[in-house]
């Protein structure tokens, strides 16, 4: 009984080994001056920083706001926060663009090689080859950042609503047809369903190049969220403000996947792949 | 006074064409087959019995030759002829209780009727501790009792069967053939049941359709007589069998020769 809860102690503690032992060859380099702290500070000055980026500004006046507005008055959750509703606004946008036109290409031949021809031409582009273009066509601030984040999401979603659509089981396309379905309840309760582990696997990809675009969009077009954050502090050769920053991009990013992966598995409760994790 | 046959196949064939090569799968097939009986097609595999199948199924339309049903031409499938597959044909995404609803739903029967023949069906099959399953938490022998339940609902007159309980272990198929016989004894269903076992044929048919390898006939029409339930281990069953083993092993080693000159040929 004993040692097995030592081993589950011991089995939680392993993964933890890793990033502890580089945590400190870290602070051992920086506070031995081996690495110039301008460039590589402290882990302690990075929290410290991480946590004065989250704390709220200005002092709490119950005049001004409620407890909970002031809690997230800080840079770092203003920050967070435009960044991840241009996520969300361009991953809803390209999925409302980009479910239709796959589930209509994955079903129809015709509608497929009318479209295939010009997604293959435009998908291999980089959404970041965009943002010359972007800039020119919406100027600056939110739409130019949020045309780029829609076509980063777009594509991935595309090509796996197709996939997903094309590589339905003939065998449910039978078993439909011999219960009677017609065309619309073949489509509805069958195509779609079928297609629904390939389709949320591309919402998922989908939302992480968005991620990744939101970051560069934010370099570069606009001057607030995570990405414009970090390289603002550049400038000012704020490292711990940069590491901070990063730590937060790389929060956010877990805390979508897992929250994708949730509604992953909620929405496929009855696939086959599901419970062997 | 003899009934007009509610299936007839008449003259049938049918040739899968690829750029190089043809394949004969069914030739000059003739079947008639009357409301309530239970025929096996059986035959060892690439005989062209699941092709006759799916012919009839509506699935795949014969090269030349026709097949009707109460005097009308097969052209589509349909809910008159349910279709049970080998694989089961389950939809994962439905619970045991939506697949067999699922046929009710599209005839738009009215809720309560639908609630009404799907628990009628979950306890004639056994299937009531299992309505919100899914397909994927259930064992092989499960899943066909839902997959025969979903047919069922339709009350279709006419069940195909391809090999149905081909997947299951030797107990849950004797288990789910007494079963078809009850339903098929309740309902007066006509069956077409595909299968290789010959023992399953005897057990099951009133006529057996042996079919021949490459290009598919019927070979042999064997009616069986024994009284039901039959016991396999009687002298008349395995007198039967033995008769069946030695048309079937025929085609078997044709079947063989066939594969062995297309290794040989590569």
């Amino acid at each position: 009984m004993k040692s097995s809860l030592l081993n589950k102690i011991f089995d939680r503690a392993q993964g933890f080994l890793v990033p502890i032992a580089l945590v400190a060859l870290w602070q051992y380099l920086s506070s031995h001056a081996i690495v110039n702290p301008q460039i590589l500070p402290t882990p302690m000055a990075v929290i410290a920083k991480w946590w004065e980026y989250l704390l709220p500004t200005e002092a709490f006046d119950a005049d001004k706001s409620s407890y909970l507005a002031w809690m997230v008055s800080g840079e770092m959750p203003r920050d967070a926060y435009a960044s991840l509703y241009r996520v969300v606004v361009g991953f809803l946008i390209g999925g409302i663009l980009a479910l239709p036109l796959g589930l209509l290409m994955g079903a129809n031949d015709r509608v497929y090689k009318l479209f295939n021809p010009l997604i293959q031409i435009l998908r291999p582009i980089p959404p970041i080859a965009f943002i010359p273009l972007s800039i020119l066509w919406f100027g600056l601030g939110n739409p130019p950042a949020i045309f780029l984040i829609v076509l980063g999401a777009f594509f991935p979603m595309l090509m796996n609503t197709i996939a997903g659509v094309r590589h339905v089981d003939s065998i449910y396309i039978r078993a439909a047809r011999s219960l009677g379905a017609s065309q619309t309840t073949m489509f509805l309760r069958v195509m779609i369903p079928a297609a629904t582990p390939y389709i949320l696997t591309g919402a998922r990809i989908g939302i992480g190049t968005a991620f990744i675009v939101v970051i560069v969009a934010e370099m570069i077009a606009v001057n607030n969220g995570l990405g414009y954050r970090i390289l603002e502090a550049r400038e000012f050769f704020w490292s711990d403000k940069i590491i901070a920053g990063m730590f937060t991009i790389g929060l956010l990013g877990l805390a979508i996947d897992s929250g994708m992966n949730r509604l992953n598995n909620y929405l496929l409760k009855w696939h086959r792949g599901i419970e062997s994790k | 006074m003899i009934s007009r046959p509610q299936i007839q196949v008449s003259k049938v064939s049918k040739i899968f064409r690829s750029e190089e090569s043809e394949i004969v799968a069914l030739e000059d097939i003739n079947l008639d087959i009357q409301s309530g009986e239970f025929i096996c097609l059986l035959g060892p595999s690439g005989c062209g019995k699941s092709t006759l199948l799916n012919a009839i199924a509506g699935f795949s339309p014969p090269t030349s030759g026709s097949i009707t049903i109460d005097d009308k031409t097969v052209q589509n499938p349909g809910p008159d002829r349910g279709m049970v597959f080998q694989e089961y044909a389950l939809f994962p995404w439905m619970s045991v209780e939506q697949n067999i609803a699922f046929g009710l739903e599209i005839k738009k029967l009215p809720k309560t009727q639908i609630k009404e023949k799907v628990d009628a069906l979950l306890g004639m099959l056994n299937l009531r501790d299992f309505r919100e399953r899914y397909p994927k938490d259930l064992s092989g022998g499960m899943r066909q009792r839902v997959a025969i339940a979903r047919v069922l609902a339709l009350d279709s007159p006419i069940l195909l069967m391809d090999e149905p309980f081909g997947a299951l272990d030797s107990l849950t198929r004797r288990n789910l053939q007494d079963e078809l016989l009850r339903i098929w004894t309740t309902f007066k269903k006509t069956v077409i049941f595909v299968t290789h076992s010959i023992e399953e044929s005897i057990y099951l048919a009133d006529r057996i359709m042996v079919m021949t390898y490459r290009p598919g006939k019927i070979k042999k029409e064997v009616s069986v007589t024994m009284p039901r339930s039959r016991d396999p281990s009687s002298a008349e069953f395995n007198e039967l069998k033995k008769e069946l083993s030695l048309l079937v092993m025929e085609e078997q080693s044709r079947h063989n020769q066939e594969q062995i000159k297309i290794s040989t040929a590569d």
